[in-house]
């Protein structure tokens, strides 16, 4: 298994000829994506912060799913993921995807729920 | 029947020795720990995001607040992180390469490897930290009201902050140090802002470029700078001045915000630092050879694991609080 790398990103539409080689890549494409995220956060272009969708920014939807882009690269590739049996990666990947979804799901729709308490429940707590 | 008869394979498969997922123990139980420490740290940024979306309108906005890079003076906000999280990212990549190395048995070049993630480490922990004092010393202070909210100054013109001692007024007065001897029950003085509220007070009385901005967020994603009337009338809630952050005050904002940060990137640095200790552990076992005399360099690559993790948490962490 330690020997038999994994050498193609992307669906195999890049294929590295060694290990090292691949290494380099994943630093090039999570350097570019650092740098898209690090433009986007300093020029916030209007278009993608002026439209909303399921409540919060284009502009945040995209930094959220760059963000998973990013882990997705260093667990497969820097942790060596895409070398393990399927087995072990789901039980690693899905296992806190499961438990986390739910986490936030139920978190931000009490968060939304207080928030609305404050607004418009007769609490006065901006003074 | 089938059952009934004993085969050597279901003996095997019953006896132990077995790997239904390939790996070896050692790299399982870091992946249970990770597994564990992920479901952590979630658990922190998910209390993160509850705070920031029943404060939605009222957050600090982390691009104004991070906005120091050292050795330089001006407006840069979030290069500096961009800069510590691309440091984060290159110890990573110098640590598989170093796991790399150790697969095909090369000690000198893991020793490198190793050696460059460690620094890699250090140089992340030290930005970290010398972040964090620029979060408590704080920029330009700020007044507090009375319901804890915080009020920031603009010059009206530029719309640029305005520090306190831009424009606050000295008032010379007398100060009476409580001392120990004169107290049946003694509190030390602890911290004074530079300023008392009066003096912010007067100071915009006779400043009339300067106006407040409170902490609602409008329609545009900026804060809302009131006038100059409602300015005074908003101040006459002030009840202290705050300058810099802490667990209790925080010139930037929400107060959640500050133990937050402190909270969160505290509980990866911590993470980081531990990492960069069992990365040195495990170099000076590399440099004397205990890997190469057992034939495999499995410990690398499970300090390897660890190491990755901290880098993932950093990404998500770069995410929730300086980019969204």
């Amino acid at each position: 298994m330690a020997d038999a790398h994994k050498l193609e990103i992307f669906r195999g539409l890049l294929k590295f000829k060694s290990n090292t080689q691949k290494i380099w890549g994943i630093l090039i494409f999570l350097t570019i994506v650092t740098a898209v995220e690090v433009a986007l956060g300093i020029t916030k272009p209007k278009a993608l912060t002026g439209t909303t969708f399921l409540g919060m920014k284009i502009l945040n939807w995209i930094f959220i799913i760059l963000t998973l882009v990013k882990a997705y690269y260093i667990a497969w590739d820097f942790m060596h993921l895409r070398d393990e049996k399927s087995a072990l990666r789901r039980a690693i990947v899905w296992t806190p995807i499961f438990l986390v979804a739910y986490l936030i799901f139920i978190l931000l729709f009490e968060a939304d729920y207080i928030y609305n308490v404050f607004k418009d429940g007769f609490v006065t707590w901006n003074f | 029947m089938d059952s009934t008869i004993t085969t050597a394979a279901e003996e095997n498969t019953w006896g132990g020795g077995n790997r239904p997922l390939g790996a070896s123990y050692g790299k399982l139980m870091m992946w249970f720990f990770l597994v564990s420490d992920a479901l952590t740290f979630s658990g922190f940024l998910a209390a993160y995001g509850f705070s920031r979306f029943k404060f939605i309108e009222t957050w600090p906005i982390a691009d104004e607040v991070f906005t120091h890079v050292p050795f330089f003076h001006g407006n840069y906000p979030m290069y500096y992180v961009a800069f510590m999280t691309f440091i984060l990212i290159m110890s990573s990549v110098t640590m598989v390469l170093a796991v790399d190395a150790g697969h095909r048995m090369k000690k000198n070049s893991v020793i490198w490897y190793m050696f460059l993630t460690i620094i890699g480490g250090a140089i992340f922990v030290g930005s970290q930290a010398w972040e964090w004092a620029t979060f408590i010393n704080g920029d330009y202070g700020a007044v507090e009201t009375k319901g804890g909210r915080i009020l920031q100054f603009v010059k009206a013109d530029t719309g640029e902050r305005a520090a306190l001692n831009d424009f606050a007024k000295t008032i010379p007065g007398d100060r009476v140090a409580h001392e120990n001897k004169n107290g049946i029950w003694f509190y030390d003085e602890g911290y004074r802002p530079s300023y008392t509220v009066n003096e912010v007070i007067e100071g915009f009385k006779t400043n009339s470029n300067i106006v407040v901005r409170t902490e609602t967020i409008n329609a545009e994603g900026e804060k809302m700078v009131l006038s100059r009337q409602e300015s005074l009338s908003k101040l006459q809630s002030a009840v202290q001045v705050v300058e810099g952050a802490n667990l209790i005050h925080n010139e930037y904002g929400s107060r959640l915000f500050a133990d937050f940060f402190f909270f969160i990137t505290g509980f990866h640095g911590f993470h980081v630092f531990s990492g960069v200790l069992i990365n040195l552990i495990i170099f000076f076992n590399v440099a004397l050879g205990t890997y190469e005399k057992r034939g495999h360099y499995e410990m690398v690559e499970k300090v390897g694991l660890y190491w990755h993790f901290v880098d993932l948490v950093w990404v998500f962490v770069f995410t929730f609080f300086y980019l969204v």
